[in-house]
C-alpha cells in the first residue's frame, strides 16, 4: 500500500533522509522509530506529498505520489506532529471542510464527524471555536479528520503528543481495529511501549537510513539482544552512549 | 532507580544568593534574534536591502524636499514664517502622537501578554520592575520605528532650513525621545487595566476595533477640518484673526505642542527650558507611574490572558443559504470559499479594517465633491479630463484594499498549509479561491466608487464607460499582483495578519500596482484626448488611436493578472513547509 524507493532527502549538504526502501501492505500497522532527527518527520512528510523528494519514489497504493499527486492523496489522511489548524473555525466545520477536501459531504459526513467527535468526548466542543481547544482537543480534532473521510492509508507522526490515557487508549484501540478492516497505518511514535504492542512491525532509522526493519522477533535476532525489550533493542541499534555522556555532563 | 541516575543524587546543590537577570540580559536575545535575521545567508537578502534601501532613501528624499521648500517659503515670509513653521510642525507632531498612542495600545498587548517568551520570563526568577522595563523598551521599539524613520526627514529639512546648527540632532533627539516614551506608557497602562477586565483574546479583539474606529476618526476629524483652509488667508476675516489662530497652541497640555514649541525655540534662537523639562518629568513620571500599576495589577492581568473567551459559531440560516448560493461550485471550492468567508469575519483584526476602508472610501468621496468643478472658466475639457485622473486614485486606493485583504492570502495559510498540501486538492484550487474570494469584492467596491464619484462630476457616457472598463480591468490585475506578490514573499511567521502588507513583498506589490495603473491610465490618454478633443472643437476621434490605446490597457492588465498567478501557482507547487 506504501512502497518507498530510494527515497532521499536533502538540503544543501545535509541528508535527511538517505535512499529508504520499504513497503508496507494492506492491513499493517507499521512503526517508525529513530532518536531526536533522524529523518522521520521528513519520511513521513515525504509521504504524504508535503515534502519533495530529492530523489526517489513514493507510492501509495501504486499511484507515484510525484506523478499524481491528487490520486494518490485521494487514498491518503495524514496527521502531524503539530496540531495548528484554523483558530477561528468550530470543531464541526473544520471536519466537514476537511472532508469537502476530498470531496465528500452530506449526512454520511455529519454522522461520521458526529461519531468521531463523540469518540473523543469532543462532543459538547463541536460549535466552539477551535481557539478555546486546548493542546490535547486539537489533536484529537486532527486525528478525528484524518479519519472522517475514510482513507485507505493513514500517515501519522507522533500520534500520543499531547492525548489524555483515555484518548491514547481510544486511539490504540482505533488504529487496531482500523488496520483489522484492511486499512493501512504508518505511524512515527517515541513511545516505544505503544510501537511494541500496537505494530504489526517496526522500521528503526537513523541518521536518514533505516537500520533494522522487521516485527519484534526479527528486531531481536538482528540486535542479538535476546530476550530484551524494545527500548533495549532501540538503544542498542541506535547507539546507548547518551546515558553515559549524561553524567558525565553533570558531573562537570 | 536506574544506575545512571544514581550518580546525580550523589551532587548536592549548594544554597546560593537568588539569580537577578539584569535588564540587559532580557533584551539579549532580541538583539541576537535581530542579528541572526540580519546575517542569515537567505538567498537574495542583500538584493532585498539594497532595494528597500534605495526606496527608503527615495522616500526621505521626497519628505525631506517637500518640507524643505515649504518651510523655504514660510522663512521667507516676514513676522508670521516661524509661526507656520511651528503651526506645521505641530500638526505633524500630534499626527505623530496620535498614531504612536494607538499603535502603543496594540503593542502593549502583544508584548506584555501574548508574546511566546513571557512563559519562560514569568516563570522565571526576573525581577517585576526589570521585567516591566524589558517589555516596555520592546513595545516602544516595535511601535516607533515607523515614526521614528519618518521623523528623520522631517527634523532635518527644520534643521537644515532654519541652521540648526551641530546641536540640532541631539537637541531633536532630546525632544523625540521623550515623544515616543509617554505614548508607550499610556499605551501599556491602557492596556493593563483592559486585560484586567477583560480576557486578552477578547481584549485584542476589542483594541482592534477601537483602534480602527480612532484612526478613522482621526482622519476624517482632520479631513473635515479642512487644515488646508490655513493656506488660502484670504478666507479669514482679517490677519489679526488669522495671526491669532497661528499663536494659539492646539493644546499646551499635549506633549507634542511641548516637542513643537521647544524645537521651535532653538531654531528661533530663544531657547526655552520649559518645553524640555515638562517632556522629561512627564515622561519620568509617566514610567514611575506605569512601573507602580505594573507592579499592582500585571500578576493578575498575565493570569487573565491565559484565559481564551468563550465563543459559539452556530450555523443556521446563513449557513444554509450560502450552501446553496455556493452549489454550483462544486463541494471542494464551496468549502474553500466558506473557509475564507468565515476566517475573515471571524478575525476582528481582518474584518475591523473593513472600517478603515470605509473611511478611506468617505474621504475620497468627500474630496471629489468639494473639487471646484462649477461655474466659469470650467470647461468641458476639464470635467471630463477629472474622472479621468480619477482613476489613478481609484487605483491607489483598490492597490491598498488589495495590500490588506488580497496579499496577505497565502501567507495567513503558512501553519495550516500541512493540511492543504496533503490532501488531494491542487494549489490552483487554492489560489483560485483566494483570488474570487478577495477580487469579487473589490470589483463592486471599485465600480461602486467610480459610478459614484462619476455620477458626482456628471461626465459624459464614453467617459463613464472608459471609467468604468479600466477600473474593472484594473481590479482583475491588481488582484492578480496581490496574489502572486504575496505567493513569492510569504509571511508564514507572523503572529499578526495586518503587519503582512507592510513587509518587503507588500511594499514591491504596491510598487508594481501603481505601475500598471499608470501604464493603463497613459496608454488610454491618447485615444481619450482624441475623443474629448472631437467633442470639443469638432471632428471624430481615430478609431486606430482608440483600439490601439484600449487593447493594449487591456493586454497589460490581462498580462499582470495571469503571469502573477501562474508563477505563484508554481511556486506555491514547490513550496516545502
Amino acid at each position: 500500500m506504501i512502497k518507498l524507493t530510494q527515497l532521499t532527502k536533502k538540503y544543501g549538504s545535509f541528508t535527511a533522509v538517505a535512499g529508504i526502501d520499504l513497503e508496507v501492505p494492506k492491513g499493517e500497522l507499521f512503526g517508525f522509530l529513530g532518536p531526536n532527527g533522524a529523518g522521520k518527520t521528513t519520511s513521513l512528510r515525504m509521504i504524504a506529498g508535503i515534502l519533495q523528494p530529492t530523489s526517489g519514489r513514493v507510492e501509495i497504493g501504486g499511484i507515484d505520489v510525484a506523478v499524481d499527486p491528487v490520486s494518490a492523496k485521494m487514498k491518503l489522511g495524514f496527521i502531524p506532529d503539530r496540531p495548528f489548524i484554523y483558530e477561528k473555525l468550530t470543531g464541526a466545520e473544520f471536519l466537514r471542510f476537511v472532508a469537502g477536501l476530498f470531496d465528500q459531504e452530506g449526512e454520511r459526513v455529519e454522522h461520521r464527524a458526529r461519531e468521531l467527535l463523540a469518540l473523543f468526548d469532543l462532543e459538547e466542543w463541536r460549535d466552539e471555536l477551535v481557539e478555546s481547544y486546548s493542546h490535547g482537543m486539537r489533536q484529537k480534532l486532527i486525528i478525528s479528520s484524518a479519519f472522517v473521510h475514510r482513507p485507505e492509508v493513514i500517515v501519522v507522526d507522533e500520534p500520543m503528543i499531547g492525548l489524555d490515557p483515555k484518548a491514547a487508549r481510544i486511539l490504540k484501540d482505533l488504529f487496531r481495529e482500523y488496520t483489522h478492516r484492511g486499512h493501512t497505518i504508518m505511524m512515527s511514535t517515541h513511545t516505544l511501549e505503544v510501537a511494541e504492542t500496537l505494530c504489526d512491525r517496526i522500521a528503526i532509522i537513523q541518521a536518514g537510513k533505516i537500520r533494522a526493519c522487521g516485527t519484534m522477533e526479527e528486531l531481536r535476532k538482528h540486535a542479538t539482544a535476546g530476550q530484551t525489550g524494545l527500548e533495549e533493542i532501540f538503544l542498542k541499534l541506535t547507539g546507548e552512549n547518551a546515558a553515559r555522556e549524561l553524567v558525565d555532563v553533570l558531573d562537570a | 532507580m536506574t544506575e545512571a541516575a544514581q550518580p546525580l543524587m550523589r551532587h548536592t546543590v549548594e544554597m546560593t544568593a537568588p539569580p537577578d537577570p539584569s535588564l540587559l540580559h532580557l533584551l539579549w536575545p532580541k538583539y541576537l534574534t535581530a542579528r541572526a535575521r540580519s546575517l542569515s545567508g537567505e538567498r537574495g537578502r542583500g538584493a532585498r536591502f539594497a532595494i528597500l534601501g534605495f526606496f527608503g532613501f527615495l522616500f526621505w528624499s521626497f519628505i525631506f524636499g517637500v518640507l524643505y521648500r515649504l518651510l523655504l517659503y514660510f522663512r521667507g515670509v516676514a513676522e508670521i514664517g516661524p509661526l507656520l513653521a511651528g503651526k506645521l510642525l505641530g500638526l505633524i507632531l500630534i499626527g505623530f502622537f496620535s498614531i504612536l498612542l494607538l499603535s502603543n495600545v496594540i503593542t502593549a498587548l502583544s508584548s506584555f501578554f501574548l508574546a511566546k517568551d513571557l512563559d519562560l520570563l514569568v516563570s522565571g526568577p526576573v525581577d517585576w520592575l526589570k521585567l516591566y522595563g524589558a517589555k516596555l523598551l520592546e513595545t516602544i521599539v516595535n511601535s516607533s520605528w515607523m515614526v521614528a524613520l519618518m521623523a528623520v526627514p522631517m527634523f532635518t529639512a527644520y534643521g537644515v532650513v532654519y541652521d540648526g546648527g551641530w546641536w540640532f540632532p541631539l537637541i531633536a533627539l532630546g525632544v523625540f525621545l521623550p515623544l515616543l516614551i509617554i505614548p508607550g506608557v499610556i499605551g501599556s497602562v491602557a492596556t493593563l487595566v483592559l486585560v484586567n477586565v477583560f480576557p486578552a483574546r477578547r481584549t485584542r479583539d476589542i483594541l482592534s476595533v477601537i483602534a480602527v474606529l480612532a484612526a478613522g476618526g482621526i482622519v476624517l476629524l482632520f479631513r473635515i477640518v479642512r487644515p488646508e483652509r490655513l493656506a488660502r488667508p484670504e478666507g479669514f476675516r482679517s490677519l489679526v484673526d488669522f495671526v491669532a489662530v497661528l499663536r494659539t497652541p492646539t493644546s499646551p497640555m499635549l506633549p507634542s505642542e511641548w516637542a513643537s514649541e521647544a524645537i521651535m525655540s532653538w531654531l528661533q534662537f530663544r531657547l526655552d527650558y520649559l518645553p524640555f523639562y515638562l517632556l522629561w518629568s512627564t515622561a519620568a513620571v509617566a514610567v514611575v507611574g506605569g512601573a507602580l500599576m505594573h507592579r499592582w495589577l500585571y500578576v493578575k492581568g498575565f493570569s487573565k490572558a491565559q484565559e481564551s473567551g468563550e465563543r459559539w459559531a452556530r450555523s443556521g440560516a446563513m449557513h444554509r443559504m450560502s450552501m446553496t448560493l455556493l452549489r454550483p461550485l462544486g463541494i471542494l471550492k464551496r468549502e474553500l470559499v466558506l473557509k475564507e468567508v468565515r476566517l475573515f469575519f471571524r478575525d476582528s483584526t481582518q474584518w475591523s479594517q473593513l472600517i478603515l476602508l470605509a473611511v478611506l472610501i468617505v474621504v475620497y468621496v468627500f474630496n471629489i465633491k468639494y473639487l471646484p468643478l462649477r461655474g466659469e472658466g470650467i470647461t468641458f475639457f476639464l470635467v471630463n479630463v477629472v474622472p479621468f485622473l480619477n482613476l489613478v486614485l481609484a487605483g491607489f486606493v483598490l492597490a491598498s484594499i488589495a495590500a490588506r485583504f488580497i496579499f496577505p492570502g497565502v501567507s495567513l495559510e503558512g501553519r495550516t498549509l500541512w493540511l492543504l498540501r496533503s490532501s488531494p486538492m491542487s494549489m490552483g484550487d487554492l489560489l483560485w479561491a483566494k483570488f474570487w474570494v478577495g477580487t469579487l469584492p473589490l470589483l463592486i467596491l471599485a465600480v461602486g466608487i467610480v459610478g459614484v464619484t462619476n455620477y458626482m462630476l456628471t461626465v459624459t457616457a464614453f467617459m463613464f464607460a472608459v471609467s468604468v472598463f479600466s477600473i474593472v480591468m484594473m481590479t482583475f490585475a491588481v488582484a492578480g499582483l496581490a496574489i502572486g506578490f504575496g505567493t513569492l514573499f510569504p509571511q508564514f511567521e507572523t503572529e499578526n495578519a495586518a503587519q503582512i502588507p507592510t513587509s518587503f513583498g507588500g511594499l514591491l506589490f504596491m510598487m508594481s500596482a501603481i505601475v500598471v495603473i499608470a501604464g493603463v491610465v497613459i496608454l488610454e490618454a491618447r485615444p481619450v484626448y482624441s475623443y474629448l478633443s472631437a467633442r470639443s472643437y469638432g471632428g471624430q476621434p481615430d478609431p486606430v488611436e482608440m483600439i490601439l490605446g484600449f487593447g493594449l490597457a487591456l493586454l497589460l492588465c490581462v498580462t499582470a493578472t495571469i503571469v502573477p498567478i501562474r508563477i505563484a501557482l508554481r511556486r506555491l507547487e514547490n513550496l516545502e513547509r
